[in-house]
């Protein structure tokens, strides 16, 4: 599978000297296509910098980061917004739907700030609202829909059209552990249609739904899981509690 | 886990076989807890004898042999249910004790080890998550079952995190004085255990 994201000794500071901040020191990580990983660590220790670095919301004070293999840092500001709107897709915390727009108004707006027509936007936007399970629920206004109902639609406007590259940051932050598991379960099909998924979380529950788990302490990424998740291990009897 | 309870609540759907009760243990523990058919009939036997159950005949074989709950066994069922859990003391957790041990352990680096646990609990945590999300989604028993490891792993990892976060904020260590762990702080530490001291 190729790359869908790559950070090379990615380093970000802020600030000089001794008031300066190193919110990223010399990090290294690679998500593929089809993989959704987890970044894990206590407060400030880097986690949504690196988020927003990947998505290239923010450069990078050292190093390269490369989606979808291309390294934005050679595009033109014009370019590299376009591409950044067009390879990458962001679910928030409160998943932020625009109120005066319906569900597949909501979806197929970045496409068309992108500047694509309707007639190629619509089935793009159905095609994600059907991934998701709620082309039924097209036509209705976000107040119309239930909680769940609107993460679906959220989840589904970050992956519409080839995006390659979803980032999410705390996107379980607010919720109960059986709706936040299922904002997982949306996010990992997700990735499994294609995109490298990143999700800032600092709950171990959520993060253990992810392929990998990575660890950051003090902007440097210290350690990472490293079994492949599968039950098989759990089959076999062990001692009772 | 209660075997003996759990075959008495299958058994208060209806009578059934010995083979039966088996498959359905491990069908609702989402197939977690296996259980060997041979257990079931040992179990099975003493519920008998304890007047909690009865069979159909007794001069059939195990295999063909259905049994039924009694008036005494659901009652034993019903106070089972409501009985809490055993409340025993705090146990003596081998992971607090080893971050104990490991801060009068010379050079040991204590932020280290505990993320060595860190991990090992969160690809733990993961091998369940994922169990439960390949699982049906009707399948209430595994969900349950993945649910309560779950949560009790999160547990370790909390601690683990505050851990880390005190052993952070404590001020430098003065050389000359050991941290303050006494022998009271750890008093599980077996003599076969202490070879990490060395």
């Amino acid at each position: 599978m190729t790359a869908g994201v790559e950070l090379r000794e990615v380093s970000k500071s802020y600030g000089t000297g001794a008031s300066g901040v190193h919110a990223l020191r010399q990090v290294s990580l690679s998500v593929s296509g089809g993989e959704l990983v987890a970044v894990m660590g206590p407060s400030g220790s880097g986690k949504s910098t690196l988020l927003t670095i990947a998505g290239s919301l923010e450069e990078p004070t050292g190093g390269q980061v490369l989606v979808a293999g291309i390294d934005l840092s050679d595009a033109t500001a014009n370019d590299q917004a376009k591409l950044r709107r067009r390879l990458i897709g962001y679910v928030f915390q409160d998943f932020n739907l625009l109120a005066g727009l319906t569900a597949l108004e909501n979806v197929t707006l970045p496409l068309e700030l992108d500047g694509a027509r309707m007639r190629t936007a619509r089935p793009a936007g159905m095609k994600a609202l059907e991934e998701l399970g709620v082309a039924d629920r097209a036509d209705r206004f976000p107040d119309e829909l239930s909680g769940g109902e609107r993460q679906r639609v959220a989840i589904a406007r970050a992956v519409v059209g080839d995006r390659q590259v979803l980032l999410a940051d705390e996107p379980t932050g607010a919720l109960d552990s059986v709706n936040g598991e299922a904002v997982m379960r949306l996010l990992l099909a997700a990735c499994r249609r294609g995109a490298a998924g990143l999700v800032v979380t600092h709950d171990a529950q959520f993060a253990s739904c992810a392929d990998r788990v990575v660890f950051l302490r003090d902007g440097r990424l210290i350690d990472q899981t490293r079994t492949a998740p599968g039950p098989e291990s759990l089959l076999t009897p062990g001692p009772q509690r | 886990m209660s075997v003996r309870h759990a075959l008495l609540a299958l058994l208060s759907e209806e009578p059934k076989h010995g083979l039966r009760l088996q498959q359905e243990f491990e069908e609702r523990t989402g197939e977690v807890w296996p259980l060997n058919v041979g257990q079931v009939y040992i179990t099975l036997q003493r519920l008998e004898r304890d007047g909690l159950v009865e069979s159909d005949d007794e001069h059939r074989a195990g295999p063909q042999k259905r049994f039924a709950i009694t008036s005494a066994g659901g009652a034993e069922l019903d106070g089972w249910l409501r009985t809490p859990a055993a409340d025993v003391p705090p146990p003596r957790d081998e992971l607090v004790i080893k971050v104990l041990i490991s801060l009068r352990v010379p050079g040991a680096d204590v932020h280290a080890i505990v993320q060595t646990h860190r991990r090992h609990m969160i690809e733990l945590m993961q091998r369940y998550s994922h169990l439960k999300m390949e699982a049906a989604e009707h399948d209430l028993g595994l969900a349950l079952v993945a649910d309560a490891e779950l949560f009790r792993l999160d547990g370790i990892v909390r601690w683990l995190d505050a851990a880390d976060a005190r052993l952070r904020a404590r001020p430098t260590p003065d050389p000359a004085s050991r941290p303050a762990v006494t022998a009271e702080d750890a008093p599980a530490v077996r003599t076969d255990g202490a070879g990490a001291l060395r």
